[in-house]
C-alpha cells in the first residue's frame, strides 16, 4: 500500500535497517551480559591470601642426613621429602613383579619424575604424603625386611588405614587397596641444596 | 467468579479488582479438575511441596545460629543444638527433612514410572521435575558439607574431585569450585551462600514451573487415560473432580500420616541407624584422618555404587553422570501407546520391576565398602541399570499397546 503510506506522509519502514538495529541492540546487550558475568565467575578463584599460602615451599636439603625423611606443607597437602641412600635406591629394582604400576603409567607425576626412581635427582624423593586410596597419611617403614609389613619388605611406606604398601619410590604393591602410586608434586632445585616444591624445573617448563 | 467482581461490593470486590485472588484460587484449586481415581501414589507430589516448605522454615531458623566457615561451622552447630532453646528439635528437623525429601521425591518419581506420567503431553512436566531433582541433589550435598564434620569434609573431597576428571579443564575447575587448593573457608562460605540463597530460589522457581506445566496438561492417573477426552454437558471432565475441596482434604490425611512418621524419626531415631546422619559426621573435619569407609548419604549411593563399580576413575565419573542424566530421556525412550503399567504386558512389568529392585540394590551397595563381592555385584547391577534404558524403547513398543478402558477405573467409597 505505497500510496496509503504516501497519503499519511509516513515514510516506508526500512526493514533491513530495522533488522540491523534489532540485531545490533540485542547483540550488544548479550555481549554486555556475558562480560558482566566475568567478575562474578572470577570471584570464585582462590583469593590473594589463598594464593600466597599456595606459594612454593622451600626446603634446605643440606641439613638432611642420608636416609632421613622430613615433612612439609604445600597447598594444604603434606609433602614427604626423603634423602635416599644408595642402598635405598638399589632396593627399588628387586620387586618389579610385585608392583601394580611399576612404570608409573597410570600414576600422577610430572614428566621429569616418570622414571624408575620417580625423581629429578635419584637421591631426593619428593611425594605428596596422601594415600592414593582414600587420603590417609602413609607411615614410614624404611627398615628392610620388616616382617610386620610383609615378607621380603624392601623398605617403604605403609598406610595404617587400609594397609596400602608403597616402595621407596612411592610405587604401590600388589594386594594394596590403593591402585596407583603416590603422587609426585611439581618441584625443582636451586643450586645443590635448595628444593623448591611447587615449581617445575626451568628448562622443562610446561613439562608437567 | 466474574459475579464476585460485578455483583457484591465490599472488600472482596475491591481486592479482586486490584489483585485476582478469586481467579487464582479458581484456576489453581476449585476449577482445576483432577482425575477422580487417584490412589496413594498421588500423595507424594503435595508431600514434596510440604517438605520443601518445612526445609525453608527450619532452614531459616538454623541459619540464625549457624556460622559458616572452617573454624566456626562445627562449633556453631554443637552450640545451637545444646544451648539454644528448642534448636535440639529444629536442627534435626532440617537434617532429617533432607532424607525425607528424597524419600518423597523417589516415590513421586516411581509413580511417574508406574503410570507413564512422563509421556506426551507431559514430557516437559517430567523434565522440569528432573531439574528440580538435580537442583535438590546439589542443595542436599552442600547442606551436608556445611557443618564441616569429618564425613562432610571427606565426602566433599571425593565429590569435588570428580570434577577433576573432566579432561583439560578438570584441575582448574576443581580449584575454582573450592576457591583454594584444598577444602577451606572459601569453599564453606560459598556453599553456604548457594545453599541458603541461590539454590532455594532456583528450586522455588522450578517448582512454580512444574505446577504451571501440570495445570496446563492436567494430572495423569493410574489408568493413564486422558480425562479431558470425555467431557460432560458442563464442559468439565466426566471423570474429574475439583482439586479443592476433594484432593486438598485427601492430602491432609497424607500429611497427617507423613508427619507422624517424620516425628517418630526426629524424636526417637534422628540418625536413623546411621543412614540419615552418618557416624563420622559426629566428629569435626580432620584433613589427616579419613573415615573408615567414605560413603555419601543414602540418597546418593545408587550413583556412588556406579562410580565405584568402574575400575577407571574417568569412566566411572562419566557413567555416574550418565546414570543421572538418563532419566531426562525417558519420555522419548518409552514408545508404548498406553501410559499406565496396568495396560502393558508382562515384559514391561518385569522390566520396570527389575529397575526398581536394581536401584535399591545399588543404593545398598553404595553404602558398603568397595571390595570383593560388593564390587562384583555393583558391576552386575550397574549393567542392569543401564540395560533398563536400552531395553525400554523395544519392550514398551512391543507390549504397551493393548486395549484401555473408556473411563477411569473407580469404585465409590
Amino acid at each position: 500500500m505505497s500510496d496509503h503510506a504516501a497519503d499519511d506522509a509516513v515514510p516506508e519502514v526500512d526493514e533491513s535497517r530495522r533488522k540491523f538495529l534489532i540485531a545490533a541492540t540485542a547483540g550488544t546487550g548479550a555481549v554486555g551480559a556475558v562480560l558482566t558475568a566475568v567478575p562474578f565467575v572470577a570471584s570464585w578463584n582462590p583469593s590473594e591470601s589463598a594464593r600466597a599460602a599456595g606459594l612454593p615451599t622451600e626446603v634446605d636439603l643440606s641439613k638432611m642426613e642420608p636416609g632421613q625423611m622430613t615433612t612439609h606443607f604445600w597447598r594444604k597437602k603434606q609433602i614427604y621429602v626423603v634423602k635416599r641412600t644408595p642402598e635405598m635406591l638399589a632396593s627399588l629394582s628387586n620387586h618389579d613383579s610385585e608392583l601394580k604400576d611399576k612404570d608409573s603409567e597410570k600414576s600422577e607425576q610430572p614428566a621429569y619424575a616418570k622414571n624408575v626412581d620417580r625423581s629429578l635427582k635419584p637421591e631426593i624423593l619428593v611425594l605428596i604424603g596422601t594415600c592414593t586410596h582414600l587420603g590417609c597419611l602413609p607411615k614410614t617403614r624404611f627398615t628392610p625386611n620388616d616382617a610386620t609389613v610383609m615378607a621380603n619388605w624392601p623398605g617403604g611406606f605403609f598406610c595404617p588405614c587400609h594397609g596400602s604398601k608403597f616402595d621407596l619410590a612411592g610405587r604401590v604393591f600388589e594386594g594394596s587397596p590403593a591402585s596407583v602410586n603416590l603422587v609426585v608434586p611439581p618441584y625443582s632445585f636451586e643450586g645443590d641444596n635448595k628444593l623448591i616444591i611447587g615449581v617445575d624445573p626451568a628448562p622443562a617448563k610446561g613439562a608437567a | 467468579m466474574s459475579a464476585v467482581i460485578e455483583g457484591k461490593g465490599g472488600f472482596r470486590a475491591w481486592l479482586n479488582k486490584r489483585l485476582p485472588v478469586d481467579q487464582f484460587v479458581e484456576d489453581q484449586l476449585t476449577g482445576y479438575y483432577a482425575p477422580k481415581n487417584f490412589n496413594v501414589w498421588y500423595f507424594f507430589g503435595s508431600l514434596a511441596l510440604l517438605v520443601f516448605v518445612m526445609q525453608i522454615l527450619t532452614g531459616i531458623f538454623v541459619t540464625m545460629h549457624f556460622k559458616p566457615g572452617e573454624a566456626t561451622a562445627w562449633n556453631s552447630v554443637q552450640y545451637m543444638v545444646r544451648e539454644v532453646p528448642y534448636m535440639w528439635l529444629i536442627q534435626p528437623m532440617h537434617a532429617v527433612g533432607a532424607s525425607f525429601f528424597f524419600i518423597v521425591v523417589y516415590l513421586h518419581m516411581a509413580r511417574a514410572f508406574l503410570y507413564g506420567s512422563y509421556k506426551a503431553p507431559r514430557e516437559l512436566l517430567w523434565v522440569i521435575g528432573m531439574l528440580i531433582y538435580l537442583a535438590l541433589m546439589a542443595e542436599a550435598f552442600m547442606g551436608y558439607v556445611l557443618p564441616n564434620g569429618n564425613m562432610s569434609y571427606w565426602g566433599a573431597q571425593v565429590i569435588i574431585n570428580l570434577f577433576g576428571t573432566i579432561p583439560g579443564i578438570g584441575p582448574g575447575l576443581v580449584e575454582w569450585i573450592r576457591g583454594d587448593y584444598g577444602i577451606g573457608d572459601a569453599t564453606l562460605t560459598r556453599f553456604f551462600s548457594l545453599h541458603v540463597i541461590a539454590l532455594p530460589f532456583v528450586i522455588a522457581l522450578l517448582v512454580g514451573l512444574h505446577l504451571v506445566a501440570l495445570r496446563q496438561v492436567g494430572s495423569n492417573n493410574p489408568d493413564g487415560i486422558e480425562i479431558k477426552a470425555k467431557l460432560g454437558a458442563d464442559g468439565k471432565p466426566l471423570d474429574g473432580i475439583p482439586f479443592h475441596p476433594y484432593y486438598t482434604l485427601k492430602d491432609i490425611v497424607g500429611v497427617g500420616l507423613f508427619l507422624t512418621l517424620f516425628a517418630i524419626v526426629v524424636f526417637f531415631m534422628p540418625t536413623f541407624f546411621g543412614l540419615f546422619m552418618e557416624a563420622p559426621n559426629f566428629e569435626p573435619a580432620n584433613p589427616v584422618s579419613t573415615p573408615e569407609h567414605i560413603a555419601p548419604v543414602w540418597y546418593f549411593t545408587p550413583y556412588y555404587a556406579i562410580l565405584r563399580a568402574v575400575p577407571d576413575q574417568k569412566m566411572g565419573a562419566l557413567l555416574m553422570a550418565l546414570s543421572v542424566m538418563a532419566f531426562l530421556f525417558v519420555p522419548w525412550l518409552d514408545r508404548a501407546k498406553n501410559k499406565s503399567i496396568r495396560y502393558r504386558g508382562l515384559a514391561s512389568k518385569l522390566l520396570l520391576g527389575t529397575f526398581f529392585v536394581t536401584f535399591c540394590v545399588l543404593m545398598w551397595l553404595g553404602l558398603k565398602p568397595a571390595e570383593g563381592l560388593y564390587v562384583m555385584l555393583a558391576r552386575i547391577f550397574t549393567a542392569l541399570y543401564f540395560a533398563f534404558f536400552f531395553l525400554l524403547p523395544f519392550v514398551s513398543k512391543a507390549d504397551g499397546n493393548g486395549p484401555v478402558p473408556e473411563r477411569v477405573t473407580y469404585h465409590a467409597h
